[in-house]
């Protein structure tokens, strides 16, 4: 099992800003290790974000993004004390959800 | 002659794998893929032409309603490059993020249902300087803009 991912979200008006920053290696496939072999390509696919069961944000990720993605986004509604949910699954099935209540 | 094998080689290998995906039922239209699915021909693309195609449009249309916030005029280090794309455009479904000159031009592409604004920031790896596309999907039709990010490469600055 992954690493917890670090997800801040705050009200800012009428809408919620969440900050979140995952722990991943995001290996591309293209690198090789020292003994010249190819290391495996390994890296987050899908992430989806709900708030109140509702979907807020859903992406799809090549393995350009960064080792240890962060993502930032808005959306309108969410009040203090609600949960935003987040959820990643990566090309091996490997799959995390973490959950942060908006501050 | 060399080139012309491996273009005929590489066309060829492209329409049996596509022929594998639709038949495995992967080329479904987006709200399919919206779901717990990957669309692997868009990440496999390596020209702005095919990337467009892949997610199901046309020739994007350049839009100054794309505009880049938090991405660097030069990035010092290539593998953690912050970028940012805000869409002004009424009714924007989705936003993606190419990098010209990377093996595979689509880094990310996101969704954006209504009532989340089209507003999203990631962070990127690119092999070298290029451009940066950011495609956005608004009421069927695709826009573009780009911005050139230099990238220096194991030095301070320099």
């Amino acid at each position: 099992m992954a690493d917890p991912m670090r997800i801040r979200a705050n009200a800012v008006g009428d809408a919620t800003e969440v900050k979140v920053l995952m722990n991943h290696e995001m290996e591309t496939g293209l690198r090789k290790d020292a003994q010249g072999k190819v290391i495996p390509a390994w890296f987050i696919q899908n992430v989806t974000a709900t708030h109140n069961g509702k979907n807020v944000l859903s992406a799809q990720w090549g393995p350009a993004v960064s080792k240890n993605p962060f993502l930032s986004f808005k959306f309108k509604g969410g009040t203090k004390g609600e949960k935003v949910q987040i959820t990643w699954t990566d090309n091996k099935g490997d799959k995390r959800t973490d959950e942060a209540t908006i501050a | 002659m060399n080139i012309k094998r491996r273009e005929a080689l590489k066309s060829g290998g492209g329409v049996t794998l596509l022929a594998l995906i639709a038949a495995a039922g992967w080329a479904a239209p987006r709200e399919a893929l919206a779901a717990d699915s990957w669309n692997k021909t868009a990440f496999d693309t390596k020209s702005m032409d095919e990337t467009t195609k892949a997610l199901g449009g046309t020739s994007p249309v350049p839009s100054k309603d794309i505009t880049f916030f938090q991405t660097p005029d030069i990035a010092e280090n290539g593998a953690v490059v912050p970028i940012g794309v805000t869409s002004a455009i009424p009714k924007t479904e989705s936003i993606a993020i190419l990098v010209e000159k990377n093996p595979n031009m689509l880094a990310a592409m996101f969704d954006i249902p209504a009532g989340t604004e089209p507003s999203i920031s990631t962070r990127v790896k690119m092999g070298q300087s290029s451009n940066v596309y950011a495609l956005v999907k608004a009421d069927g039709k695709y826009y573009v803009a780009s911005k050139e990010v230099k990238v220096t490469l194991g030095g301070c600055g320099g």
